[in-house]
């Protein structure tokens, strides 16, 4: 079961990870002000959340391995972020898009989660969900006033949904390790999670006049770390520091 | 042996880095302090995930007390029970409004989605008439408002429940 955990805290502490780096790529680009205080604000929350998350990964293993270790040492096959979160941010509309997919899961997951019987994922569930609040209500008005704003910021998000919503189902993917959690009561009924993701989603694009992609193939294999070509480079600039300098603090 | 009761007075002398009218007391992150023979242990909780002012935090709660002659700290962060606004002491909301920045009003907006705004008096002049730019501000734990009546724009210390 120990193995189970620390592979699934890898999972989530990974997909805060790198969606909060890939926020933090928009640090001084943001369309507006508020906007490029708005998406780092979050793009903290996320890290934070991913330092509790890789910190009790690393405590279980107790191979030695700490946060930082298991951020910056690792290679890319090591990673097992979903696919959805390591995409690049394109324009602002397949950035909010991306968020708002992920948000409208952390959402009912965390609420979920809250009841784990493991103490230290309940106590991080509990802390990130009031966060996560803020941040699902940020993502999912930015959709609706985009999608149903001008033709230009329609076409834009409803382009955005057609390019990454094939990702999305990689959060999903069930596999042995989710399911021996679930048993034992540590992780929620995911399939559950899952429809009050879809209503979640569904609700919000119909609000925002987008329509769900024509093509509805699914791409997966983040969880495996089978990724696409994009995480390899956001890796080779969020690691830098430390595979230049090793082990250097500041 | 130093009591309890001590340490929780000298921590109303260590202020929040980012904002510095409150003191780890009055900002609730301060959750246990627990003396025995061989430990000093101070338990503190984050306010947001991701603060960052919570390193500097813990720093100072042991420069502080290291310079009252305390050793053996221990000095521990607890996740559960999550921080809440609720537990801004009475006197941290009046320093804050003093300061500028507007006290959280004690209500989450109900629905998530497109809620009715929430009513945030302005720090500098009491009008009810606010309006919301940002739920994101200055730091994680503000929204950015500005104040129709007196057009200065204010930082809401915004409800976390």
């Amino acid at each position: 079961m120990k193995e189970h955990l620390f592979e699934y805290l890898l999972r989530l502490g990974d997909d805060s990870l790198i969606l909060g780096h890939r926020l933090s790529e928009w640090c001084g680009h943001g369309p507006i002000l508020e906007e490029d205080i708005a998406m780092t604000n979050i793009s903290l929350d996320l890290i934070g959340q991913a330092t509790s998350l890789l910190k009790y990964a690393g405590e279980l293993e107790g191979k030695g391995r700490d946060e930082d270790k298991l951020a910056f040492l690792r290679i890319e096959k090591e990673y097992k972020n979903c696919l959805l979160v390591e995409q690049p941010n394109g324009d602002f509309g397949v950035t909010m898009m991306r968020q708002f997919l992920f948000d409208a899961y952390r959402l009912p997951f965390f609420e979920a989660l809250q009841h784990s019987k493991d103490e230290q994922l309940s106590g991080i569930a509990e802390k990130s969900l009031k966060e996560t609040k803020y941040h699902y209500r940020h993502s999912a008005e930015w959709i609706i006033r985009l999608g149903d704003g001008t033709e230009e910021s329609h076409q834009r998000v409803q382009t955005a949904m057609n390019t990454i919503y094939r990702y999305a189902a990689d959060i999903f993917m069930a596999d042995e390790v989710e399911k021996a959690l679930e048993v034992a009561g540590i992780l929620p009924n995911m399939a559950e999670v899952k429809e009050a993701w879809l209503k979640n989603v569904k609700s919000v694009i119909a609000e925002a006049t987008i329509k769900f992609p024509d093509n509805d193939w699914e791409q997966l294999g983040g969880r495996l770390g089978n990724h696409s070509e994009h995480l390899g480079f956001l890796l080779a600039e969020m690691q830098y520091m430390q595979r230049t300098y090793p082990n250097m603090e500041w | 042996m130093v009591s309890e009761q001590q340490i929780w007075d000298w921590l109303e002398d260590v202020f929040d880095p980012e904002v510095p009218v409150l003191s780890v007391i009055d900002l609730g992150v301060v959750r246990d302090v627990n003396v025995t023979e061989n430990e000093i242990k101070i338990i503190i909780t984050p306010t947001y995930s991701g603060c960052p002012a919570m390193d500097v935090i813990e720093e100072d709660i042991r420069r502080k007390l290291l310079g009252e002659g305390l050793s053996n700290l221990k000095i521990e962060t607890k996740l559960s029970p999550a921080w809440t606004t609720d537990w801004l002491s009475k006197n941290g909301r009046q320093k804050l409004k003093e300061y500028g920045i507007a006290p959280p009003e004690d209500e989450v907006d109900k629905s998530l989605l497109f809620s009715a705004p929430l009513v945030v008096p302005c720090p500098n002049c009491n009008s009810k008439e606010s309006k919301m730019i940002s739920e994101f501000g200055s730091t994680a734990c503000k929204a950015h408002y500005n104040c129709l009546s007196c057009k200065e724009p204010f930082d809401y210390f915004k409800c976390l429940r």
